[in-house]
């Protein structure tokens, strides 16, 4: 009775789930680059891999228990029945024969998808510098000498080294569709190398709890064309304001679901001024006295002006 | 100045009357505490209370009461876990639900370390404590007094987190609380100190109940019981107990570096001065991971010998069941790193320990075989406790899938601190500690009370368990993998999260019944205990020692001291018995060695909640109050020399003739 139940219960719940999940957007599933790509491959490979034992057992679980049951008066019955060499060899060879094809796959794969590890032909990175922030994501680009925050551009099929760290408690940086995270911690510096290959917005956030702002840490990861990208920045340095040590200070503050904004330039160093905070006695105000304060925040506050991106 | 040095920094502001939740349920707490006081008092049992129960040093007595704390304690941290689904099924786009993040944040919080320190930890310890002895031949554990104090502290921590709802505020920080959101610099309100002082004090407890069943169990066995001869749950137990010894100190460590960071502005933990955060994340999971295996093996244990006595049959390979339990305590110490592949760790080390957890898979999967093939030729009867067991064995696979699935460095970056892994670890937390722990409970009650809890109102919780469980935690697996974060107070419409949501509240709905038959199969079977009364010591036809005699156990356990040549050492016996017949002869009593109650342990633990307090309020008095009652308390106790008995052979005729 009680497993003829117990199965008819299942039906319903797999039914129900299948219904629920033709509706609905499977991030993990549905990659927009080569390295979230390789992930999903690797997810499905190894629960497969993994499903040729773990489904014989569900099954034999419930066979044994429905054909052993007392009420069945054809069932052999073997009291003293405990020990069988050939059976134990086996069932300790079949789980290691599977670990061990897991565990090669483990291995290669840990290294090819390293996420301090350049990826493979795809051109030279642009690199951008995240600082995640009490409880927003500041996004520095270098090599366009621009800033942005809470929302992050790149071109389409080029790759992007992501160079971590926060002003804030732990947080993970994650775009799910382009893979993987990694942490962004104080005094720390991570690396995560990815790519888009197909144009679109995709949803950013943080994967570790920081604090009470943290639900509202997302941003938007744009992939769009070069031809976007370079129009993109040209914008960002016509139209903002710089973003100086004051600026940088007053935008630290803590902030619940701020607003998009960018940054025309950048402080000389900034990211590694925020690094050095919390390593090298005497930097906590980033090597810049807040004499001039009132007189520099209000300037700043105005610098900071909210972009239309979003 | 005075006001200071009573209360330190505790002052009528601590209350939050504002906060009506809360407010709400301190009222509750506090009706329920007055009414528990009332009865008694009413009763007259005061004195009962203190010679019976609090100064008691009988295993089976602390048993009870550890197991009442872990259901009292189960229904505050499901209360949370109902909060956290309630806010999640509604706070969606423009509705931001009815808890504000800085009270869902302790929910959350208070929900994980309630339910591994002050609901599964005791509940293990309770079955240690009503089983162990029982099954190896035992009148108690090796250190009787240090037992009880064991128990006191574990209630004074589960104590502290629950007057925290009250007086000021819970941490905020997740149930490891990571620096540096738990440094003084993000936290600086006394949340984290709570945090601190619950769980240094009920540790304390737990490390010393780990010295006392180890012993136990290396020194007391009964004659004949060979390691290799003991049950299976004595195994686990022992186990269990080896990596609490080693892993409890570790987290003593941790947390009082935590506190010294926060106490005394030092920089362990803070980036600043050379200190580092990630050295903390290492050191609380190089305690946090043997800590699920010092949970889950127990079951493992309680697993075994319910599938042998309801499948009546020998446990299926012994020999490789003991070396697979011996596997995996080995293995659960090198494998803490896979909680943070994602902290920014090489190729090698992540595929080390990616590889080192995976194997662990190995010795687990050879139990479920085992389990299996127990049953394979057997005559399984479907009583209450084999029914958790069914249950465990598919979920328990799923989970197990999951679990190695994580293992693998470069999908964890996808599904790490996703939903996906919140699933994962109910998955095997549920459907292997929590179900094994209700086996467990049911299967040995008769044992200690005297009589079985009502069978068809356990079978109405488990199955609303196990389809709330199912409800509740599936679509959080298909959530992880559409991108949700664990620990969100709110998100917005197009995640498209929404009714997956509200599926796992409705779960919640059946778990919540599911609880709501249990509470009514107690109370029923105590109005019925005449008729359910076992009056055999063997109801369920056991194969071990417990069940060799009376029900419920003589407080002196085993009139004789059993002698053992077999594995199923009453199986054997039994079936001896019926080739040649029972005893004839009138047994000869003799006077039995027994501990004197005490109510040190007691004292010492009371002494040690004000000096928590204390620490977590900063008052000098309570500080010296707390240290000084318990130093005094325990050279009080090394003075007496009066801490044993006898029990007269006339005595435990009489108490042998009534069972």
């Amino acid at each position: 009775m009680s497993n003829k139940g117990m199965i008819q219960w299942r039906n319903v719940l797999l039914l129900g789930l299948t219904l629920l999940l033709s509706g609905c957007d499977m991030v993990m599933l549905n990659p927009k680059g080569m390295v979230a790509a390789a992930q999903k491959s690797l997810l499905l490979d190894a629960v497969g891999l993994m499903l040729l034992v773990v489904i014989p057992v569900i099954l034999l679980s419930v066979f044994v228990v429905w054909a052993f049951r007392s009420g069945n008066i054809n069932a052999k019955y073997a009291p003293e029945w405990a020990h069988s060499t050939l059976l134990e060899t086996i069932w300790w060879t079949i789980p290691c024969i599977i670990v061990g094809i897991l565990a090669v796959m483990t291995w290669f794969t840990s290294h090819s998808l390293d996420p301090h590890r350049p990826l493979k032909d795809t051109g030279k990175p642009i690199t951008v510098q995240v600082i995640a922030l009490n409880w927003q994501w500041l996004f520095i680009y270098p090599e366009q000498k621009i800033a942005s925050v809470n929302f992050l551009q790149m071109p389409v099929d080029v790759p992007v080294r992501f160079l971590i760290t926060a002003d804030a408690p732990m947080n993970s940086f994650q775009i799910p569709q382009l893979g993987g995270q990694i942490y962004a911690m104080p005094g720390m510096g991570t690396e995560l190398n990815l790519i888009a290959n197909t144009l679109g917005d995709y949803r950013g956030m943080s994967a570790n709890f920081s604090g009470d702002g943290f639900a509202g840490m997302n941003f938007i990861a744009r992939a769009s064309s070069q031809e976007d990208f370079d129009k993109w920045v040209a914008s960002v340095k016509k139209t903002s304001k710089p973003l100086t040590i004051q600026a940088y200070k007053t935008l630290a503050k803590p902030t619940e679901e701020g607003p998009v904004q960018s940054y025309s330039a950048v402080a000389d160093g900034l990211f590694d001024k925020v690094m050095m905070k919390y390593m090298q006695p005497g930097m906590e105000d980033l090597g810049e006295k807040d004499t001039s304060q009132t007189k520099d925040t209000v300037k700043d506050t105005t610098a900071a002006t909210a972009n239309e991106e979003r | 100045m005075l006001e200071k040095f009573i209360f330190g920094n505790l002052t009528l502001d601590a209350i939050p009357f504002h906060v009506p939740i809360i407010m709400g349920a301190g009222a509750f707490m506090a009706l329920a505490v007055l009414a528990v006081l009332g009865t008694i008092t009413y009763l007259g049992k005061w004195k009962y209370l203190w010679t019976e129960w609090l100064t008691t040093i009988d295993h089976k007595k602390i048993g009870i009461m550890y197991i009442i704390l872990a259901f009292v304690m189960l229904l505050r941290g499901f209360s949370d876990a109902v909060m956290m689904r309630a806010q999640q099924a509604i706070a969606v786009g423009h509705s931001y639900g009815y808890l504000p993040p800085e009270h869902y944040d302790q929910i959350f919080t208070a929900h994980g370390v309630i339910m591994i320190f002050f609901m599964a930890m005791p509940l293990m310890f309770g079955l240690l404590n009503l089983a162990v002895p029982l099954q190896i031949g035992a009148r108690d554990v090796a250190f009787p007094y240090l037992n009880s104090l064991s128990l006191w502290l574990t209630v004074v921590g589960a104590v502290l987190v629950n007057l925290s709802l009250v007086i000021g505020k819970f941490a905020a920080t997740g149930w490891l609380a990571y620096p540096p959101l738990s440094g003084l610099a993000y936290s600086p309100d006394v949340g984290v100190d709570y945090y601190i002082w619950a769980l240094q004090i009920s540790g304390i407890g737990s490390l010393l109940s780990g010295i006392n069943f180890t012993t136990t169990i290396l020194k007391m066995r009964c004659p004949g019981m060979t390691l290799m001869k003991m049950p299976v749950f004595t195994w686990t137990a022992l186990c269990a107990m080896v990596l609490v010894i080693l892993a409890f100190p570790v987290l003593t460590v941790t947390l009082g570096m935590l506190f010294l960071d926060r106490f005394f502005d030092m920089h362990f933990f803070t980036a600043s001065y050379g200190g580092n955060a990630m050295m903390y994340v290492n050191l609380i999971w190089a305690w946090g991971h043997p800590e699920v295996y010092i949970l889950i093996l127990p079951a493992f244990g309680i697993f075994s010998e319910v599938v042998a006595t309801f499948s009546k049959k020998p446990l299926f390979g012994y020999p490789s069941m003991v070396w697979a339990t011996i596997a995996i305590t080995f293995l659960s110490f090198i494998v803490w790193l896979h909680h943070f592949f994602t902290m920014g760790a090489g190729a090698n080390v992540n595929a080390f320990f990616g590889i080192a957890t995976m194997i662990i898979a190995v010795p687990t999967g050879v139990k479920i075989f085992n389990w299996l093939f127990t049953m394979y030729r057997g005559k399984i009867t479907f009583s209450v406790p084999m029914l958790w067991t069914t249950g465990f064995i598919s979920t328990f696979a799923i989970g197990g899938m999951t679990g190695v699935l994580m293992s693998v460095p470069a999908v964890d970056f996808q599904v790490h601190n996703s939903v996906f892994l919140v699933a994962h670890f109910h998955n095997v937390i549920i459907g292997g500690v929590v179900f094994g722990y209700f086996a467990g409970v049911t299967y040995w009650f008769p044992k200690i009370f005297g009589f079985k809890l009502n069978e068809t109102l356990g079978k109405c919780a488990f199955w609303c368990w196990i389809i709330g469980f199912y409800l509740a935690f599936i679509p959080l697996y298909a959530l992880g993998l559409m991108g949700m974060t664990r620990r969100l107070y709110h998100y917005s419409a197009e995640t498209g999260w929404h009714p997956f949501l509200i599926v796992a509240a409705i779960g919640t709905c059946f778990v919540a019944l599911g609880v709501a038959f249990q509470i009514a199969q107690v109370l029923v079977s105590i109005k019925n205990r005449k008729a359910y009364r076992d009056v055999t010591g063997d109801p369920w036809d056991g194969r071990t020692l417990e069940w060799s005699i009376p029900s419920p156990a003589p407080f002196y356990n085993f009139a004789f001291t059993p002698e053992v040549s077999t594995r199923d050492a009453f199986w054997d016996m039994k079936e001896k018995r019926a080739q040649e017949g029972p005893v004839t002869q009138t047994p000869i009593y003799q006077d039995i060695h027994m501990p004197k109650n005490t109510g040190t342990g007691f004292i010492i633990a009371m002494f040690s909640g004000v000096f928590g307090f204390g620490m977590i309020w900063h008052s000098p008095l309570m500080i010296s109050v707390g240290l000084l009652g318990m130093a005094v308390t325990w050279i009080a106790r090394s003075f007496n020399f009066h801490t044993d008995y006898y029990v007269k052979a006339a005595e435990v005729a009489r108490v042998e003739t009534q069972a």
